[in-house]
């Protein structure tokens, strides 16, 4: 689960003040608020990405608040993907494991399970140049999961994407969540998205996190 | 946008009007271009394949040569070992004073090449510089050739690093550093592999530059007829002793190699903006 206590971050001009919500083990929240209003500042923050004034942040009741990202086992998928160009897909998909020195039998099964899921299988062997918009935020999304994190955040994955492409997308996210159990706390614009996925809806306004109503 | 958006077409021309704009493009720029074809077409009908070939079997030429290609090289790498750490800490880090650093990292470039030279000869004057030349000899010595091209190639590759560095998205590590990357791990394992185009640019960058440094090799280095001559040597000291066609041939076979590197250049940074679009 997600717990955030009291917390302020500052981005710029900008400080995100008492921000302070939990989203429960295995629960799709969303997190909505207008253009600016800090919710990939919120986002950073609880990546480990960017450093908070005060407040605390717990993973499944594990404080984190000054741990580094490597450390916080979150699954980060930011809004414009950012494959790495220099990497095949299925050694993106194998970066997180390659990193912490797991065998090349367990990299390979898990690459396969990834690819099976996200029905990446025919991309493998290519780079990311020429991906569609959905094939890009599918393999960031496979990106995240590789490593088993027990907290997916992603930062608007499904805004660029065309309509089918967005349907699919959350789909699939419906089926990874029930595959996996895994939390997630993810950004969008778009209402009825929230709704018809979501368990619960965040909304930030002005520096603050209000419950949906 | 996530996709990879197709190019624009390019820009048709089709009208009078339009005709009428290119002409004027290519009246007002052509000039420039025509200068540069005309000199080196002078040069290549200046000389011969008999000069080029008694240039070349000249033993103190052909030291030059391999000097310059050496000191060249090696200036290169030692270009790089500065220019990548640089780059990526001027681009990524922001610091009090940083604006300061960065006109402080161009001040070779807009240094007069002979002022370049005497700043690098009063270096060694002072108390370090002498305890330096008393481990290794440096003035009017092999180290003060690579020394001398270092100081202004070194400029070259770090701007080019920097602007490097600039267009890589940021977010590529942050991503790495959540799939549990340390921040070493991310910098070699993503940062450096996605800013290779721009490492093989600074290298040929700070290659070619080296090759045609001239004034500051001439002050600090001095200009010693196997010793410390290089292929920009070698032109100025057969211009002085009145030998127009060896230093046409040395300046040819320059011509060619600064060609190679700049076809080289075209060759790798053609394809750098393309990875801002994943």
């Amino acid at each position: 689960m997600i717990r955030v206590e009291h917390l302020s971050v500052r981005a710029g001009d900008f400080v995100l003040r008492e921000a302070a919500f939990a989203v429960n083990r295995g629960e799709h929240a969303f997190l909505m608020g207008r253009t600016g209003s800090g919710k990939t500042t919120l986002l950073e923050a609880i990546c480990g990405l960017r450093p908070v004034i005060a407040g605390r942040v717990l993973l499944d009741g594990r404080e984190v608040t000054s741990s580094p990202p490597a450390q916080r086992g979150i699954g980060f998928v930011p809004q414009d993907a950012a494959l790495f160009t220099h990497l095949t897909i299925r050694e993106q998909l194998g970066f997180a494991l390659a990193i912490r020195r797991r065998p090349a039998d367990e990299i390979a099964a898990r690459i396969a399970e990834l690819a099976g899921w996200l029905s990446l299988q025919p991309l493998l062997d290519r780079r990311p140049f020429g991906l569609s918009g959905g094939e890009v935020q599918r393999v960031a999304l496979g990106r995240a999961l590789s490593f088993h994190p027990s907290v997916l955040c992603l930062d608007e994955p499904l805004s660029a994407l065309d309509e089918d492409a967005r349907a699919e997308m959350g789909e699939l996210l419906r089926r990874v969540r029930e595959l996996t159990g895994v939390t997630i706390l993810h950004i969008t614009h778009n209402r009825s998205e929230a709704e018809r996925l979501g368990d619960r809806i965040l909304i930030l306004k002005d520096g603050r996190i209000h419950p949906a109503g | 946008m996530n996709s990879i958006a197709p190019q624009p077409p390019p820009p048709l021309f089709t009208g009078a009007s339009d005709q009428r704009f290119v002409i004027a493009l290519i009246l007002l720029g052509g000039v420039y271009v025509v200068l540069i074809v005309a000199m080196l077409a002078a040069d290549a009908t200046f000389t011969s394949p008999g000069h080029l070939l008694r240039a070349l079997q000249s033993p103190e030429i052909r030291h030059a040569i391999w000097l310059s290609l050496i000191s060249c090289s090696l200036t290169s790498l030692l270009s790089l070992w500065v220019a990548v750490p640089i780059g990526y800490g001027m681009s990524r880090i922001r610091f009090r004073g940083q604006s300061l650093v960065d006109a402080l990292l161009d001040i070779p470039i807009v240094l007069p090449p002979l002022v370049v030279g005497l700043s690098l000869l009063i270096l060694f004057q002072t108390p370090p510089g002498r305890l330096i030349e008393r481990i290794m000899p440096v003035t009017y010595a092999v180290p003060a050739v690579v020394l001398a091209q270092f100081t202004v190639a070194a400029a070259f590759a770090v701007r080019t690093m920097r602007a490097t560095f600039d267009q890589i998205n940021p977010r590529q590590e942050q991503v790495a550093l959540t799939l549990g990357c340390s921040r070493s791990q991310a910098f070699w394992l993503v940062v450096l592999p996605e800013a290779r185009r721009g490492v093989l640019t600074a290298a040929t960058l700070a290659w070619a530059r080296s090759l045609g440094e001239f004034g500051p090799i001439l002050v600090f280095a001095g200009a010693t007829r196997m010793r410390t001559e290089v292929m920009s040597t070698t032109v100025f000291l057969e211009l002085s002793v009145g030998n127009l066609e060896a230093a046409v041939a040395v300046s040819l076979l320059m011509v060619i190699a600064a060609f190679t590197v700049l076809l080289v250049i075209r060759r790798f940074g053609a394809g750098q903006n393309w990875n801002r679009n994943c």
